[in-house]
């Protein structure tokens, strides 16, 4: 379904090395599972997301989408198989034009766009209907501009925009961090119930331990750019989040006596 | 008389490039130079092949096509070679220029008595006067225009058009190549300039090498004009606005230079009013401010 294999990508930054964001990633996620992935910030979660979606080039390595190998395919083409809702609730949907206008372009993910109106009172309907699934009070505002809505109406809407054609992958990057707790959880509810209706293919990122446990059959934990658990089948029925929590304070503190050593070894070359 | 309907007709007339820098500035957010330069190039096409006796209809059809191939080389530098948007239009304006002198052969070309688009609409049976006639013309012209914009805005394409400019990101999730959206765009902007620059010739009776300095400055003023006086945010308000906007500049000038304004000055003002338009949400809250202060004191 999604496949890694040896996944390299760096970042310039002015006047420092290279960031090494992903380093030498392999995974495999089979179809229908449920993937959370935590991790430190900076430690490449989103870069993994944005490598699958194809918004840049990776600079070694290969990934496998569907079983096909979409390394070098653009992102505008891969978005015909995948449905995404960022951690900026401004990002996935366009301000300007009004609900019924950005659902219009979501149920036309990856299709080809003509000169054929969907702007119809039968698709209205249509929409109206879905819109009441989302218990938002977005099902008579079709016509108001995006750009009015609250930040959790947006990733309500921008959930069901990225699942209204069915994809083949979903995913999910901290969609629900910028969001105020009640908005959070109606969102998590919302996630929840169309990944299960769909049985969707999903990695979604996430800050917090509890609702990468809460959510998902697989816990993905990044550090460094490198995949350093994965828990998955019984381990991942066991873990708890302090299990969660031990494996992070085990890693900071090998980094610690890392860090100790370089000193040492640097003291002792002055 | 004469002046209020020479006015009117020349803001009808511009207000093909109105609507097409609305489209690029506002919609896709590209400040287009290219139109300085395409507006002259349709006049220039335009006046070569009147001169040389082609049918109008065909003509105005060719010059269209001149400026959307303008639109799509500043596109293609713009996406295909990563240039800034100011810039690419730039360089396109600047190579258009030795390009139009080349068409029109000289830096001025006169246009009388030529078979043209307006003579078309000649004749001893109508009960009006040339003037009305013409304006007539244009309106229905416009019209038309201003029925396939909107209808085209609100197309699966057209949708996929204006989310391009408002969120690229979120279009490129959707499969939408922003590439070939924002080449079309420039495509549309610059062939409805062209239009405007090829019926302005043939109503002036001339094509001239300058004829297009400061055109976007222009289109952007009437644009300003007609999202001020939109009576609301749809898109067909919209594009109703930016062609009242148009011919209210057209009448503004008109007005202005009656009163005694120098021509000279004319470029002038219209940058400052621009420039008043652009910083006024600046300015209305610096604005603010300073009441905010004096409520303190
Ligand atoms: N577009 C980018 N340009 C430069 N550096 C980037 C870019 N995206 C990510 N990075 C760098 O790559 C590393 C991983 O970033 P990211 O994947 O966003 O981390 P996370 O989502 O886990 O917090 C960071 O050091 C970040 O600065
Ligand atoms: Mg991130």
């Amino acid at each position: 379904m999604i496949e890694f294999i040896d996944v390299y990508k760096t970042f310039e930054h002015k006047g420092v090395d290279r960031v090494i964001a992903l380093n030498r990633i392999n995974v495999q996620i089979e179809e229908g599972e449920f993937v959370t992935v935590i991790g430190t910030n900076g430690s490449g979660k989103s870069t993994f997301l944005n490598a699958i979606a194809g918004k840049f080039l990776c600079d070694s390595g290969s990934i496998l989408l569907d079983d096909k190998d979409v390394t070098r395919s653009w992102e505008y083409k891969r978005a015909s198989i995948i449905g995404r809702v960022f951690q900026n609730p401004f990002t996935g949907t366009s301000p300007d034009l009004s609900i019924m206008e950005n659902i219009r372009i979501a149920e036309l993910r990856g299709l080809k766009r003509g000169l054929s109106g969907g702007l119809s009172a039968k698709n209205r309907q249509r929409y109206q209907e879905t819109l009441k699934s989302l218990e938002m009070g977005l099902e008579n505002r079709l016509d108001a501009t995006v750009g009015l809505l609250s930040g959790g109406q947006r990733q309500a809407l921008t959930l069901l925009m990225a699942t209204l054609r069915k994809p083949r992958i979903l995913l999910l990057d901290e969609h629900t961090a910028a969001l105020d707790p009640k908005a959070a959880e109606q969102i998590v509810k919302l996630t929840r119930r169309l990944v299960d209706e769909s049985q969707l293919t999903t990695v979604m990122v996430t800050h917090s331990m509890s609702q990468a446990l809460d959510l998902g059959t697989r816990i993905l934990m990044m550090h460094k750019g490198k995949i350093i658990g994965d828990i998955k089948g019984d381990e991942r029925k066991r873990t708890k989040v302090r299990d969660l929590l031990n494996r992070f304070s085990e890693l900071r503190k090998e980094e610690l006596l890392d860090d100790e050593l370089i000193s040492m070894l640097q003291e002792g070359y002055y | 008389m004469t002046l209020w309907f020479g006015a009117i007709s020349q803001g009808l007339i511009y207000s093909f490039l109105a609507l097409g820098v609305y489209l690029s500035f506002k919609v896709l957010k590209f400040p287009d130079m290219t139109v300085d330069g395409s507006l002259v190039t349709g006049a220039a096409v335009t006046g070569i092949l009147l001169v040389n006796g082609v049918h109008p209809l065909l003509v105005m059809l060719i010059a269209i096509t001149a400026g959307c191939i303008a639109g799509i080389i500043t596109g293609l530098l713009h996406t295909k070679l990563k240039i800034d948007p100011l810039l690419s239009g730039i360089l396109m304006m600047t190579a258009l220029y030795s390009i139009n002198l080349h068409i029109l052969g000289r830096s001025n070309l006169p246009l009388l008595r030529v078979r043209s688009l307006l003579t078309l609409f000649q004749s001893e049976s109508f009960p009006f006067s040339q003037d009305v006639v013409h304006l007539i013309f244009f309106f229905l012209l416009v019209l038309i225009i201003r029925f396939i914009i909107v209808w085209f805005l609100r197309t699966d394409l057209g949708l996929a058009f204006r989310a391009t400019g408002d969120n690229p990101a979120m279009i490129t999730a959707q499969g939408v190549n922003i590439h070939y959206t924002k080449i079309l765009g420039l495509a549309i902007a610059n062939g409805l300039t062209a239009l405007s620059g090829s019926l302005i010739a043939q109503y002036q009776g001339f094509a001239d090498i300058g004829m297009g300095i400061g055109m976007l400055v222009a289109g952007i003023a009437s644009v300003v004009i007609g999202e001020t006086i939109a009576p609301g945010k749809k898109i067909k308000w919209l594009i109703t606005g930016v062609i009242v906007g148009s011919i209210l500049f057209r009448l503004l000038i008109a007005l202005a230079l009656k009163a005694g304004l120098n021509p000279i000055d004319l470029k002038l003002i219209t940058a400052l009013f621009v420039l008043l338009a652009l910083c006024f949400p600046m300015l209305k809250k610096i604005i603010k401010n300073l009441f905010r202060v004096k409520d303190k004191e």
